[in-house]
This record gives structure tokens, C-alpha cells and sequence, in this order.
């Protein structure tokens, strides 16, 4: 397909999002990560059954945990989509990245001048 | 199980806010299993009140640990090489940690990370109910294993009261009306009259009422 998304993405993968916790998505953010989003199966298309929807609890919790630090919890997201979607998967790409531009750098970041190194 | 629920950010942040080298313990017992003190919890925490700390470019130095029990002396102490390196510590225990902790450290500083509850357990995934008041004088088998002392707004001994209506409690339409539950098994299973027996009036001074409480089991002392 060849298609082409924002290189700032950075895929890690994992075997299904149920594996992803609150931890890691919190991780990233403290080590200076812009923005995170879990890329799952469709709903009801999991192949073990419910991880993408436990998942999906899981980001709404690290989210509020954000919220209430005073960080903006649209940094992190969830979206699904199929393995044969590839044209949305670009698109949820591009769609984050545009967002997280807007919001600009994260507040942890820019008060540390060994993260901020690190992501430029 | 003691059931507890985190104490808020803002909370734990306004109570950290001096310090620049934490140390933040869970517990494994009670409060693990109530998802809320374990060493997940722990590391969750510690990523949460770091991000908050570089956000307002004030950094904070946290490390984590999870002692198998915190109400024990005996997992307390192994504690006594690290305590002393940090500014404060931050116990996920129910209220029982922080006291033993402090009790053990005299010289350190302990605070709740968490708000102890009740004494519940989970009736489905994460969602737990209150089921017993540790009255001290268990009266269960009288009401069929549903203990109105815990599960009554009121505590009441001798029947639902006026605020009882289609099963429901009046403090909340999600509370159901415990004597309700009671009567209706007790219908069910033919054994109303139990109901009838006249029970002595309940002695609180096993319970709160008594002061603070102490169990000495003989056996087991040194």
C-alpha cells in the first residue's frame, strides 16, 4: 500500500491491547512522550475476546489520572480499527499528530532539559 | 478484606509538597486485592505524582517498594535499611500501615495515600460493598448470613423503618433496603417467625462503643 504517516509515530507492538496497562501509557508520558494512543482491534473483533475494551478502560483511567494533574488528558487515546484498515491507521496517524501539535510540547518536557534533548 | 479507595491527587500532592525524596510502600495484602495499595498501584502512583512534579519543573525523587503486610512488625522492619534515605514516606496501606510504620520509624514521616473504607468484598469486577461493622459480637445466623448492623443505614436490630420502600433504602436509590432482603428470605426459605424470637439488647461495648479494641489470644503470645 505504501502509504504514508507522520514519522514523529513511533509503533511499539504488543500481542493485543489487552496487554498495554496504565503504567506503561503513564511511562511514556512521564518520559516526556507528547502524546500516546493505543491502536486497537474493532470492538467484538478481539481475538481474546475483551482486551481492546479492558484497554479502552484503562486509557479513560489515564486519562482522568492526567486530567487531574493538570495535564491534558487528549494526549492519550484509544482508537479502533481493523488490521486491514491501513488507510485509517495513516489517517488516525496523521489525525493524532495534528492534534498533539496543536496542544504543542508536554508540560514534562519542557521542564526537562534531558527528555527535551532526547525528543528533539 | 478492608476495602480502601486512593485518596485524590490534589490530595497526596498538597500533603507531598515539601518533600523532594519519597519513598511510596504498598501493602499485598487487603489493599491489593482491592486493586488499590499493590505494587501495581504503587508504580502507578509514583508515574502519576512524577509527571506532576515535571510539569511544574519542581522535580521530586521517587522510589517504590511493596512490603507483604504492613499491619505486621515482622515486614514493618524490613524496611530499617532504606526508611531513613528519603524526606517522607508514602504508605498505600489501609490506616493500620501508616500507624505501624510511624509507630516502628519514629523518626520519619508517614502519610495516607489512601482513604480506608469498610470491611466489604468485591460482588462483581470492581465493585466491592460494605458487609460487616466489626461490631464484635457477630449476630449473622439470627438474619440468615445478611448482617443488618453493616448493611442497615440505621443498624436496626428489629425491622426495616419508614424509609423502606419497594426494597430500597431512603439515604440512596442504589442501597437496597437490607431488612427488606432479610424478610424476604426469611419468606422464603418458611422461617419468618425466626423473626418473632426475642433477642437481649445488643452489647455495644464489644464494638466501637467500647473504646479502642484488643485481641489477646493466649496460645499465641511470647
Amino acid at each position: 500500500m505504501r502509504l504514508n504517516y507522520p514519522s514523529e509515530v513511533k509503533v511499539i507492538q504488543v500481542p493485543c491491547t489487552g496487554r498495554v496497562d496504565i503504567i506503561h501509557l503513564l511511562n511514556a508520558v512521564e518520559k516526556g512522550a507528547d502524546g500516546v494512543y493505543v491502536a486497537g482491534c474493532l470492538e467484538g473483533e478481539c481475538h481474546y475476546l475483551t482486551g481492546n475494551i479492558k484497554t479502552r478502560k484503562k486509557v479513560e483511567y489515564v486519562k482522568k489520572i492526567l486530567g487531574e494533574i493538570g495535564i491534558e488528558p487528549e494526549r492519550v487515546e484509544m482508537y479502533n480499527l481493523s488490521s486491514a484498515q491501513g488507510a485509517r491507521f495513516a489517517e488516525i496517524a496523521r489525525e493524532m499528530t495534528a492534534k498533539i501539535r496543536e496542544l504543542g510540547p508536554s508540560p514534562v518536557r519542557m521542564n526537562d532539559p534531558v527528555s527535551e534533548k532526547k525528543a528533539a | 478484606m478492608i476495602v480502601a479507595d486512593r485518596k485524590s491527587l490534589e490530595e497526596i500532592q498538597e500533603m507531598i509538597k515539601p518533600h523532594r525524596k519519597l519513598l511510596i510502600v504498598g501493602c499485598k495484602g487487603c489493599v491489593t486485592v482491592c486493586n488499590v495499595g499493590g505494587s501495581k498501584e504503587v508504580e502507578i502512583l509514583a508515574s502519576a505524582l512524577t509527571i506532576a512534579r515535571k510539569k511544574e519543573n519542581n522535580e521530586i525523587e521517587i522510589d517504590t517498594t511493596t512490603i507483604e503486610r504492613q499491619c505486621d512488625n515482622e515486614y514493618v522492619s524490613q524496611l530499617k535499611e532504606t526508611v531513613g534515605n528519603y524526606d517522607a514516606v508514602l504508605s498505600m496501606a489501609c490506616g493500620v500501615g501508616p500507624q505501624f510504620l510511624s509507630e516502628y520509624y519514629r523518626e520519619q514521616k508517614f502519610y495516607p495515600a489512601v482513604n480506608t473504607t469498610f470491611f466489604g468484598g468485591a460482588v462483581s469486577h470492581g465493585i466491592w460493598e460494605e458487609r460487616c461493622a466489626g461490631c464484635g459480637t457477630c449476630i449473622i445466623h439470627d438474619f440468615d448470613g445478611i448482617c443488618p448492623i453493616a448493611r442497615c443505614a440505621k443498624s436496626l436490630l428489629h425491622g426495616p423503618c419508614g424509609g423502606s420502600s419497594n426494597g430500597l433504602c431512603e439515604i440512596s436509590k442504589e442501597t437496597i433496603c437490607i431488612w427488606d432482603a432479610i424478610v424476604a428470605k426469611k419468606i422464603e426459605q418458611g422461617r419468618l417467625e425466626d423473626l418473632l424470637k426475642v433477642r437481649p439488647a445488643k452489647d455495644w461495648r464489644t464494638a466501637r462503643d467500647g473504646g479502642p479494641r484488643r485481641s489477646i489470644r493466649e496460645e499465641l503470645t511470647r
